[in-house]
């Protein structure tokens, strides 16, 4: 079934009906575009995101990051609908709070990531629609990488990206950090310098390709030191 | 406990009372009123959830044999590569999983949950057929929806014999010697069905599965990349190294 809307003057729409008239129902969603990309060293974890919130043909904002610092060895970076972002780091904030006053101590990131996928799958039915990447240090200082699907789905990784530009930047960090498709390369493992400076270069392609990832790059650096934040411009068109 | 599993005993703010401790759950679970919701969806998503498998399951001589690839895809893009289909619920029992990867590996880890309460209160581990009986009866009231789980449960009962049951959300429960769950299923069945013999030995029944499953990825489009095997005997559950198909391909 085709009904093709083009735009009018105006900006009001026309549509030019094939077979009948569509139904429109009223969706509670909406996509708010961004990317994340998440990358887990020997003893560092790093969370990068861009700062686009756009909205159809619309920029709302240009500083508008989507990595959130829950702990002070663990963040999470939140793509998708924004406004089911904003809720669900309100909740898990506020379940890492109640934690931390009933077990006196602040929630591992595994711990994080097993409580997100229940809370995720607790709206089976009605989900969040937001691509999850939580980025930390384990237990024993190693770099952790968590990444979800919308309703909780979850596995540790080395690397992932996630959001509009996902299936673009997956395949190039599957060949530079995991040395997929390639023979005869020696695998060197990931410095934090070249790590950060893969990230920067994987976003500025990004930004390139896809309309929705643009203006800035916002980076977290989590290591035994805490957390570093650092900004690079992208861009703006 | 008067709320769903799927909250995995977190605090509804909904609820007057202050009922915060959920930690008792009879094996009966009841739900609040409007839960599931008995109409599908009213909330057309934006997205697709992750689907398209192959998984295997047989009996002989040597215990059970469970095989699965471990490509997860979404719509045409493979979400994950090397995710893990078979999870183990106790050291007795592995289910393979075939579906929506979120369903199954929640459902499997309240299926844990509940198993092992049982072997608190009872005293025991409870059977592999008790266990399907348990996931067919919790999966019941989301009949309907779009829940979408199809596992196999291989385990080893009470150190005597082997045992295999497939259960699916849509109700189904049966007990065999041999399956195969997933879209890649039938090239997978057409392999086994060649092949299961009840005196094989374990690397014979082993080589098999993969085998099974590396024809399977080669022909369906949602199935590929390694193949996971895993071997229940008296002594438990014992994974063998994950292989890619591909590599099988070039090194046959």
């Amino acid at each position: 079934m085709f009904a093709t809307q083009v735009h009018g003057d105006n900006g009001k729409m026309k549509e030019y009906h094939y077979t009948g008239p569509v139904e429109h129902r009223f969706s509670p969603y909406s996509f708010n575009g961004g990317t994340v990309l998440a990358v887990a060293g020997e003893d560092f974890a790093i969370v990068a995101s861009d700062t686009r919130l756009s909205e159809g043909y619309s920029i709302h904002s240009r500083d508008s990051p989507k990595c959130y610092k829950l702990t002070d060895t663990t963040v999470i970076g939140c793509s998708g609908f924004h406004g089911d972002c904003l809720t669900l780091t309100k909740i898990i904030d506020a379940r890492l709070k109640m934690y931390k006053h009933s077990n006196n101590k602040s929630m591992t990131s595994g711990a994080i990531a097993a409580m997100l996928s229940t809370i995720l799958y607790g709206r089976r039915f009605f989900p969040y629609y937001v691509y999850n990447i939580i980025g930390g240090l384990d237990e024993e200082g190693r770099g952790a990488v968590y990444s979800f699907d919308p309703v909780g789905s979850y596995q540790r990784d080395t690397y992932k990206a996630g959001g509009s530009a996902s299936a673009m930047l997956q395949p190039l960090l599957d060949n530079q950090i995991g040395f997929k498709n390639m023979e005869g390369v020696q695998h060197l493992p990931l410095s934090q310098e070249k790590a950060l400076q893969l990230v920067k270069d994987v976003f500025i392609s990004a930004a390139e390709r896809d309309v929705y990832t643009g203006d800035a790059l916002r980076i977290c650096i989590v290591t035994k030191d805490g957390i570093k934040e650092e900004n690079v411009p992208l861009r703006k068109d | 406990g008067s709320e769903s599993p799927i909250q995995f005993g977190q605090i509804n703010p909904n609820i007057a009372s202050n009922f915060i401790n959920t930690l008792h759950q009879d094996l009966v679970l009841s739900f609040p009123p409007g839960f599931p919701p008995s109409c599908s969806p009213s909330v057309p998503l934006p997205f697709t959830m992750s689907h398209g498998t192959t998984t295997l399951a047989f009996i002989f001589q040597g215990g059970v044999i469970a095989a699965a690839d471990t490509r997860s895809s979404c719509n045409g893009l493979v979400a994950c590569p090397a995710s893990q289909k078979i999870l183990p619920v106790h050291s007795h029992l592995v289910g393979t999983t075939s579906g929506t990867s979120a369903d199954c590996a929640l459902w499997k880890r309240i299926l844990a949950r509940e198993l092992r309460l049982y072997q608190l209160r009872h005293g025991r581990r409870l059977s592999t057929a008790g266990a399907a009986k348990l996931l067919a009866h919790m999966l019941h009231p989301f009949k309907g929806t779009e829940l979408c789980v199809a596992a196999t449960l291989c385990g080893w009962d009470g150190g005597e014999r082997p045992s295999l049951y497939y259960v699916c959300s849509d109700g189904t429960r049966l007990q065999g010697e041999l399956f195969s769950v997933g879209s890649g299923s039938p090239y997978a069945y057409s392999v086994l069905d060649g092949g299961v013999r009840w005196g094989l030995t374990v690397e014979e029944a082993t080589s098999l599965a993969r085998q099974a499953v590396y024809r399977a990825t080669h022909r369906d489009a949602y199935s590929g990349n390694c193949v996971d095997v895993y071997h229940i005997t008296s002594k438990g559950w014992a994974r063998r190294d994950r292989e890619d198909a591909e590599f099988k391909s070039q090194h046959p």
